[in-house]
């Protein structure tokens, strides 16, 4: 069957899917965005997790054909995510206007761009990382990586909602994200140094 | 394998009838990780997430009709008042992930002894709206589990909602398991004070073939709580009479070792689950009459 989605804000439509496929097999062997990772294929790992129209949940538990029509948020298009997200917020200084005849980029992360994209050492105030990925990156909250996307997407949606949460807040949103490293401590410090920084303006 | 889209209650009921084999998806948190996992091919899926009726939930007077499909995570967040055993029950389900997901009818359809929602459903009282093209019918919670993840429902039915008795006193639920998250309990335990009826619920997970009520501690505790007054005065629950009542509770299990602990130690478990919902909940119905009764606050 066919499923028309949109990921990381494009338009993008996969063939030939089997009706029993997960969208995580449709995200990394169809779409070649191999970020969202897979692993437990039940849901006990959280490696997979995405966003579908907003809420995370893990690709991997979600029927290709469920996600027809929806819109999915993968660690690919975390950071033009992010850097929408910033951009909507009111304003706390006037902005001059964009020229008025200058076209409208196409929304959303390209699917060229998302495949090629690399992580490159960046000082936090001019990122081309979502802040929580810095902040993953700053706070050494990287062991071997696998477990990495998954956190990411749950992180940034925990802050999204809450701009100040409590140890206990950030320990229930990264529940079902396993780390076998056992690295828990360095990402709360991530999750913590993000949303630090967040209040900061920074 | 065909993958089947309704987009309304009528369609989902017609393709149903149609394919009586056909299993039912909604979060997918059961139906998905059986087929990732190759233990089943069903010839049709129906895929229930774009009937927007079963997302919906209506509070009455009495009760609560919840949609077959509301994720847990709405249960926590918008019917604690209502329905408080069964939003704790709820919070304990996995991890946010999952919560975001799966949905009290799955939870029912699947029929799992280890199903969170089960003993809280149990506890507070409930029946399961079960339909097909042929009708409605209303089945009680008790007569609902018929076996190992087996359940009165017809093959061409489907659940459309859980009718669910609003919360007149305190609720409480517990599970042991190794962590906090994501594991399947060992054993669960959901109790319900109905003080207008002077009745007490319960509802006890993962140690029997099915869900099941210990009614003869429920009956207990009834008798003792009319016989001593102790609705009325709201006095401190006699130790003994915890103690009956948790052993009355392990003599209600009926449970098998396994992986995840032995027959023993869930008669032990339940037994000490029983006896704590007890406490906390017999704590807060003492401050609930305190309080409407204008009584100082009382001193921890």
């Amino acid at each position: 069957m066919r499923v028309n989605l949109t990921v990381n804000g494009r338009p993008q439509t996969a063939d030939d899917v089997w009706e029993g496929e997960s969208l995580l097999y449709v995200l990394r062997e169809r779409l070649g965005l191999p970020g969202s990772k897979n692993a437990c294929e039940q849901g006990e790992c959280g490696s997979c997790t995405v966003r579908l129209d907003g809420v995370p949940v893990c690709a991997c538990l979600v029927a290709a054909g469920q996600a027809h029509e929806r819109e999915v948020l993968t660690v690919e298009g975390l950071a033009d995510h992010a850097r929408q997200r910033a951009a909507d917020r009111p304003a706390t200084h006037d902005t001059p206007a964009p020229p008025p005849d200058t076209p409208e980029p196409a929304p959303g992360t390209d699917l060229a761009a998302a495949r090629s994209w690399q992580a490159s050492p960046a000082d936090p105030a001019n990122s081309e990382l979502a802040p929580i990925q810095q902040a993953f990156l700053d706070a050494g909250a990287v062991q071997c990586g696998f477990c990495t996307p998954g956190l990411l997407v749950a992180a940034d949606e925990l802050l999204e909602r809450t701009s100040e949460p409590s140890d206990e807040d950030i320990r229930e949103a990264l529940a079902g994200n396993l780390c076998r490293c056992t690295g828990y401590e360095a990402i709360m410090d991530a999750v913590r140094l993000a949303a630090a920084r967040a209040s900061q303006g920074g | 394998m065909d993958f089947l889209r309704p987009t309304t209650w009528g369609e989902a009921l017609a393709a149903k009838a149609e394919h009586p084999s056909a299993v039912p998806i909604a979060g997918g948190t059961d139906v998905m990780v059986e087929i990732n996992f190759d233990h089943r091919r069903p010839a049709h899926l129906i895929d229930l997430t774009r009937v927007a009726d079963l997302y919906t939930w209506e509070v009455g007077d009495e009760r609560v009709r919840l949609g077959a499909a509301v994720p847990y995570t709405r249960i926590m967040t918008h019917l604690r008042a209502e329905l408080p055993g069964l939003a704790l029950a709820a919070h304990t389900v996995g991890s946010p992930q999952i919560r975001n997901r799966g949905s009290v009818g799955g939870n029912l359809g699947a029929a799992s002894p280890a199903g969170d929602c089960h003993p809280a459903l149990l506890a507070a009282g409930a029946e399961v709206e079960a339909e097909s093209v042929r009708g409605t019918r209303l089945i009680p919670i008790d007569d609902f589990f018929t076996g190992v993840k087996r359940s009165a429902l017809e093959p061409d039915e489907l659940i459309r909602a859980v009718r669910i008795t609003r919360a007149t006193g305190p609720q409480q639920f517990a599970k042991v398991g190794t962590r906090n998250a994501m594991v399947i309990a060992v054993c669960a335990f959901g109790l319900a004070l109905h003080p207008e009826q002077r009745r007490v619920g319960t509802g006890i997970g993962s140690a029997a073939p099915t869900p099941v009520r210990a009614r003869t501690a429920e009956e207990f505790l009834a008798a003792a709580l009319a016989d001593a007054d102790l609705w009325a005065s709201g006095e401190p629950l006699p130790q003994g009479l915890v103690r009956e009542f948790a052993e009355l509770a392990a003599g209600a299990c009926n449970p098998i070792d396994d992986v995840r602990g032995t027959a023993a130690y869930r008669r032990h478990a339940v037994a000490v689950l029983a006896r704590r919902t007890l406490g906390w909940a017999w704590e807060s119905y003492r401050d609930q009459i305190g309080s409407t009764e204008g009584g100082a606050p009382r001193c921890a």
